[in-house]
């Protein structure tokens, strides 16, 4: 009977708890709801659990499957260190915006049926952006208004492409698809809004570092990782998706080298890493897909890692852009190694989750001959550590001494990190602890000889090429502009330009009726006025004698016959 | 990190500093070297070359930062670009 529960409604149910419960008990509700979600996403059978009747289709909200559960559980272990990240900082209702948020993510995970998958895709939508709007400044709730709209938009592409499945194929199951029709397109558009692939990359790099420290944690991990598993279990192999993966790969390193603000560079870094995801999904074999799930579970954890680091460092400085800090390696250790833990994890260093889990995709495009999307998934590799790998703890905690001298992190802080550091370096030592809950058997080996010596050679001469290139990587206190100023900047010009044009022809229009009008009295006036310049009455207004009027009558009278008779 | 900086931490001292430069040429002379002794396999030919790696390493970092900085000039923008009355922000 346990295995029925839907695992995503402790989730929901400690989002409605946080709110009304006070001190102990709240952190009770923040830190055990998770784990006990994760207890249950653990005990969902695979295959459909039941299904329930709905209009005419049938909704299967629970269904289990090896990739499914591998999902749903980074999920729930990240709302656990997340809640314990943040349950002493945030307030309650961003800790239960960000719990729906998680149960949205959990609830697509095990979603059966394209419906269901709809109804928890646009909860997320909801709840994040809730999420986004607890960062609490002007920014925020201007980057979160944008945020909703993309969303809601890509929802609704979502839903057309849902009914164009289900009208062609009179099914809404999840299953692979061929993309052959105008609804599997839309579907995949949709789903690749979410995945934060270009045209509308920019959502993503606007709206997380707008949050909160805390809520930024929450942001990095569900979004676009539920994106990459609903690719995976829709569209295993689609081709299209090696080119925007390699795409995503680059354009987020080519961002981040630009940005300033710390947590946009770690934004821009979730849109090339879920590059690599969506590349993987292309190629579509086990090897591929296997990498695209372990590297979306190992990292959803450094992400998260390097949003914990830079939120302590934002939440204790209250700086947010790279020219305004430096030098904090001095009096925040904990946070400075734990960065650099998640730093080397996200270049996927050997020893760390990310070697692992990333030379997977590497290798099922060796294994295919793909040597264009080879190489330069190699070199996005050496732009990984160039834009993450050492920018991102170089410029925080070395670069120059910026006299600042904060308190490291909060216990709770500190034992989030500590807890997702552990995690990096154990799927790095130990990568058959993941391995074996992969969808398809593993036989991958991490560790020759010879590819620890390539990817070696790979990340330090990147290295070499970072320090040698500093001067060239001086920060400039610049944003970048990006699709998004088509519709933030042009279309708000053509909109405000129509907008002048209408009132111009419409100022035109009421000046010409006017001048019209005025005519008009002019002409009334003259004619049927009582009153005038003279005081002599208009000339239909004024008093005729009796013989002028029957003088006219007959007149008239005579015209009328007249005209009828010819 | 000047002379006058001696009583700063250990890791900011030039010192170090040009200790840990030291450390990490060796590191990179040796990771070349090391190709000597360990095999790189190659997939395409090309990759399993003398360190290769290394050069594809270094060079596509290069042309990464030219890109950007050259795509740089073009889209950079002051902060409050967005501001500035001329978007819906």
């Amino acid at each position: 009977m346990l295995e029925l529960i839907p695992p995503a409604i402790f989730m929901i149910v400690a989002a409605l708890l946080i709110g009304p419960a006070r001190g102990h008990l709240r952190s009770a509700i923040v830190l055990a709801a998770p784990l006990i979600t994760l207890w249950f996403v653990w005990q969902v059978p695979n295959g459909i659990a039941y299904d329930l009747p709905f209009l005419d289709y049938r909704i299967q909200p629970l269904e289990g499957s090896e990739v499914r559960r591998l999902f749903a559980t980074i999920f729930a272990l990240m709302a656990f260190v997340g809640g314990l990240y943040s349950f002493r900082q945030a307030r309650a209702y961003e800790l239960a915006a960000g719990y729906a948020y998680a149960a949205g993510a959990i609830g697509v995970s095990f979603a059966g049926d394209l419906v269901s998958l709809f109804v928890y895709w646009e909860f997320m939508a909801l709840f994040s952006t809730v999420v986004v709007w607890c960062g609490g400044t002007p920014e925020a709730r201007r980057a979160g208004i944008r945020y909703a709209i993309m969303h809601l938009l890509g929802g609704v592409i979502l839903m057309v492409g849902i009914e164009g499945v289900a009208v062609d194929t009179g099914s809404i199951d999840i299953r692979p698809m061929l993309n052959n029709s105008v609804g599997t397109w839309m579907m995949l558009s949709g789903i690749l809004i979410n995945a934060a692939a270009p045209p509308v990359s920019a959502w993503l790099a606007d709206a997380y570092p707008t949050s909160s420290p805390t809520g930024s944690v929450f942001l990095s991990a569900f979004t676009t990782k539920t994106a990459i598993l609903t690719l995976i279990l829709l569209y295993p192999g689609e081709p299209v998706l090696v080119g925007i993966g390699l795409f995503m790969v680059m354009y987020g390193i080519i961002y981040a080298l630009l940005e300033n603000d710390i947590r946009r560079i770690l934004a821009y870094s979730i849109v090339n890493q879920v590059g690599f995801m969506v590349c993987a999904v292309g190629i579509g074999t086990q090897m591929a897909l296997n990498g695209a799930a372990a590297h979306a579970f190992a990292h959803i954890i450094y992400k998260a890692l390097l949003f914990m680091s830079a939120g302590v460092v934002i939440y204790r400085t209250g700086f947010n852009r790279c020219t305004d800090v430096g030098g904090l390696f001095r009096t925040m250790p904990l946070t400075a190694i734990c960065g650099i833990v998640g730093a080397l994890a996200i270049s996927g260093f050997p020893l760390t989750s990310g070697f692992t889990t990333k030379t997977m995709i590497s290798q099922a495009a060796a294994d295919e001959s793909l040597v264009t999307v080879y190489m330069l998934l190699a070199a996005a590799s050496a732009g990984v550590f160039l834009h993450a790998g050492i920018k991102f703890p170089w410029f925080v905690f070395f670069q120059r001494d910026s006299g600042l001298r904060p308190k490291d992190a909060p216990w709770n802080m500190a034992a989030a990190m500590v807890i997702f550091s552990v995690l990096c370096i154990l799927l790095g030592v130990a990568p058959d602890l993941l391995y074996r809950f992969l969808p398809y058997p593993v036989e991958y080996d991490a560790y020759t000889p010879g590819k620890v010596l390539f990817y070696l050679q790979l990340l330090m001469f990147s290295g070499l090429a970072f320090f040698l290139l500093l001067p060239l990587m001086k920060r400039t206190e610049t944003i970048s502009l990006d699709f998004d100023w088509l519709w933030r900047v042009a279309l708000f010009r053509v909109a405000s330009g129509t907008f002048a044009v209408a009132a111009a022809v419409g100022g035109a229009v009421t000046a010409a009726a006017g001048s019209v009008l005025a005519r008009l009295r002019v002409v009334a006036t003259r004619y049927l006025g009582t009153s005038g310049d003279d005081t002599r009455p208009g000339v239909l207004a004024r008093t005729w004698p009796i013989g002028v009027t029957a003088l006219w009558i007959a007149l008239l009278l005579t015209a009328y016959v007249l005209i009828y008779y010819f | 990190m000047n002379e006058s900086h001696h009583d700063d931490h250990w890791l900011a001292r030039p010192a170090t500093i040009k200790l840990l430069w030291r450390v990490f040429a060796a590191v990179l002379v040796l990771l070349v070297l090391a190709q000597a002794v360990i095999y790189v396999k190659g997939y395409f030919g090309v990759d399993g070359w003398f360190g290769f790696a290394a050069a594809y390493g270094f060079l596509s970092c290069l042309a990464m930062v030219l890109f950007a900085k050259a795509l740089g000039y073009v889209l950079k923008r002051d902060e409050d670009y967005y501001d500035d009355g001329n978007s819906d922000a």
